[in-house]
């Protein structure tokens, strides 16, 4: 069975400590993990720009990547719903891509997903003693559907207080090209984040999507707020090898 | 006027919202209030998933057969004793209004809500003809002394608040109101009361159109619909030529969830089904009726697999409410007379003569899909905005700088290898701008970004440069997949019918 990560683009050049983090917790269930380089990105920002030829090429090489994988897993619900929802759409008129594409949807997780759904693993048994707020990132919950599996997690972290985030469901305002290309309403959109995490006196932030965390951490700092910003799998994989 | 302003461009408008913290404050106050009730009323309905699926059925079938629909509605009405005025755009509505005023010889005017009527700027072709029109809807009437246009689809004069309406009444009234609900209130209900009784035509919308009956029905909380359609003379009704449904059944469903996804009422406080004009048992009612059915772009939308399903929405505005960006800048942004995320893909879809004006309203979203999620009938606002977006592209309605983005993207997402040399280059050319692993310099293109936030610099190594390290280091140490873990994954496998 063949397991592969698909680590996406932002992880890969910004944040690696995150697709590190998920596949150390992967293997310690003896998972055996493959990391096919010839992955790049999604496609997500050429295509919900417009830019449809240029995602298409994009989406191929992630197409190519996990033709014979299992199990496709990513630290990301966005490009995972990016996969599950437009891949389709961008291979409509090549048959054989599309065949291929409908299989990646069969087989690709967000972390979290293939954690709770398909490994039915809920405790990990992370200890972090830390008061926790979680930001649920709008792709991954809307159209992804994964609600409950971080808070499924999260609950059984050994010592962790969660406080729940004011108005959570609202976006951050990244948005990928609209926070460059509407600078102000993001800029808005996300200082509006930003204070009502700053609300719940959490000393963590944690989400699934390094791209919302990029946007509301990036704000934080900027205000000079010294909130620690995660991905679940970081928090998770620190909770676990601090245990041992 | 403000608040219609073709000549601004989108960026330029949400500045202007941005800046206004009045408006920002009284939008995001109103919308809160409006998803907060919207929850409840649906929470306590229950099963509303289903009630949306079955809005979401009625629509598409109706938009589905909207030929037949429309002829049998129109059939209905004539036997009714009502005319019907086919428009196939805003300068068609205008001419057959006017004729019909010159017919009445008509002076004034009293309107109940009408968005249609604001699509095809009714006010300001009647008052270059020296007719009196006021409107009647508190809200409509507000935005009116103002000189403005409507900021919502169902509460047009969100971005006010009680100062403001004050100020409005009192350079109106010729004497100080105070800030006071009850006071503006009645101000504004005398006012009217004098404006309905001498009004030689009253001008409505319509809410849902009856096919098997002819009626056409309009939701509204003030009364102020049942004084316009009963009092004057002559009623003239605007309505977009999708506005049908097939049955007072449908209007069951209908009446369930329009007031509930736009305010969080369970009922419209008055709901009028009105059947053609005043007959010889009737005790009110007007002795002339004229539908007016305007197209304005909405026909080129049958048959389109991308856009159909947006003649299928119900003008509720639950999707501005749940809108992020429409709490922060409100409606006068969007440029054009629908405003949030169904605003965003009607402006550039009904303008198609207009596209290199409207095509970039379709930016003005995160592509978050609360507006979907908030759809009483499910249509897929979030899709759309990519459509149109990638119609802006093919048309060459995009900036240069970036199309060259984006050129660059693809030269590099689809390599793989310069994919890596990029990220390799880039740990190096960044340095000079990294410090304590971000980046704070507003230079060029950072400005955007960093004008909130910091950037990120880019890992001192990139997950595919750490890999074969890692992936070393894990085999180290060889962990045992538990049996009944593996036993789950392959079955999924198997489920999917893969032969390895």
């Amino acid at each position: 069975m063949k397991v592969s990560l698909f680590i996406t683009c932002l992880s890969d050049a910004i944040y690696p400590r995150v697709g590190q983090a998920m596949a150390r917790l992967l293997h310690h269930y003896g998972i055996e993990l493959h990391f096919p380089e010839v992955q790049t990105c999604c496609g997500q920002p050429a295509f919900n720009s417009g830019y449809w030829d240029t995602a298409r090429e994009s989406a191929r090489t992630i197409i190519d990547a996990f033709e014979d994988s299992d199990f496709v897993i990513a630290p990301s619900g966005s490009c995972v719903s990016m996969i599950h929802h437009h891949y389709e759409t961008l291979f409509v008129d090549e048959p054989i891509y599309l065949k291929k594409a409908k299989d990646l949807i069969a087989k690709s997780y967000e972390f979290t997903q293939f954690l709770v759904k398909v490994l039915g693993i809920t405790d990990l048994g992370a200890h972090f003693p830390h008061k926790v707020t979680y930001h649920p990132s709008c792709h991954g919950t809307r159209l992804l559907g994964v609600k409950d599996e971080p808070y499924q997690l999260l609950e059984k972290v050994e010592g962790l207080e969660f406080v729940p985030l004011p108005y959570a469901e609202d976006c951050c305002g990244f948005g990928g090209t609209f926070a460059v290309k509407l600078s102000d309403i993001s800029g808005a959109m996300v200082t509006e984040k930003a204070e009502h995490v700053l609300e719940t006196q959490a000393e963590v932030l944690v989400g699934l999507d390094m791209g919302c965390l990029m946007n509301i951490g990036g704000r934080l700092q900027h205000a000079g707020k010294p909130i620690r910003v995660m991905h679940l799998a970081e928090l998770l994989y620190e909770g676990v090898s601090k245990q041992s | 006027m403000s608040g219609f302003n073709p000549t601004s461009t989108l960026e330029e408008r949400a500045r202007v919202a941005l800046n206004d913290e009045f408006l920002r404050n009284a939008v995001k106050y109103t919308t809160e209030k409006l998803r907060t009730n919207k929850k409840s009323a649906t929470d306590e309905l229950g099963n509303w998933e289903d009630w949306r699926d079955r809005g979401r059925m009625i629509r598409l079938h109706t938009i589905a057969h909207l030929d037949y629909y429309l002829s049998l509605f129109v059939e209905n009405v004539r036997k009714a004793g009502g005319y019907v005025h086919f428009a196939k755009d805003t300068k068609e509505a205008v001419d057959i209004t006017m004729k019909i005023m010159e017919a009445k010889k008509a002076k004034s005017v009293v309107k109940s809500k009408s968005m249609v009527s604001e699509e095809v700027h009714i006010n300001h072709a009647l008052e270059e003809n020296d007719i009196e029109v006021v409107e009647t809807d508190l809200g409509e009437y507000i935005i009116q002394l103002a000189g403005e246009t409507p900021s919502h689809i169902i509460i047009p004069a969100i971005h006010k608040n009680k100062q403001q309406v004050a100020d409005l009444f009192s350079a109106e009234a010729g004497e100080t109101l105070p800030p006071v609900t009850k006071t503006l209130a009645g101000f504004a209900r005398s006012k009217l009361r004098e404006k309905f009784l001498e009004a030689d035509i009253g001008m409505t919308g319509c809410n849902f159109a009856i096919a098997e009956s002819g009626s056409m029905v309009l939701f509204s909380n003030e009364g102020n619909a049942r004084m316009v359609s009963t009092v004057p003379k002559t009623q003239i009704t605007f309505m977009g030529m999708e506005r049908i449904i097939p049955s007072f059944e449908d209007l069951e469903v209908m009446a369930s969830l329009l007031p509930r996804a736009a305010t969080g009422q369970k009922l419209t406080v008055y709901m009028s089904a009105i059947n053609g004009p005043k007959r010889s048992e009737d005790s009110d009612g007007p002795e002339e009726m004229h539908i007016i059915i305007l197209d304005n772009g909405r026909s080129q939308q049958l048959g389109d697999p991308e856009f159909q399903e947006v003649l299928n929405c119900i003008r509720c505005g639950a999707c501005l409410n749940a809108c992020p960006v429409y709490r922060h800048v409100g409606g006068h942004t969007y440029g054009w007379v629908y405003s949030g995320p169904i605003g965003a893909v009607l402006t550039p879809v009904l303008n198609l003569d207009n596209r290199e004006q409207w095509g970039e309203v379709a930016n003005a979203s995160t592509l978050c899909g609360a507006c979907h999620e908030a759809c009483p009938v499910k249509i897929p606002l979030h899709d759309m905005l990519v459509y149109i977006r990638r119609r802006n592209v093919e048309e060459g309605i995009v900036k240069k700088a970036e199309q060259l983005g984006m050129k660059g993207f693809q030269i590099v997402a689809s390599n793989h290898r310069l994919f890596r040399s990029v990220l390799r280059f880039g740990k190096v050319a960044q340095l000079p701008l990294v410090k304590n692993g971000m980046i704070s310099s507003k230079l060029g293109p950072l400005k955007a970004w960093n004008s909130f936030r910091h950037a990120p610099a880019l890992a001192p190594q990139s997950f595919r440069d750490s890999w074969s390290e890692l992936d070393q280091e894990l085999k180290q140490t060889k962990n045992e997949l538990p049996a009944d873990i593996k036993q789950r994954m392959e079955e999924i496998v198997a489920k999917r019918g893969k032969q390895r």
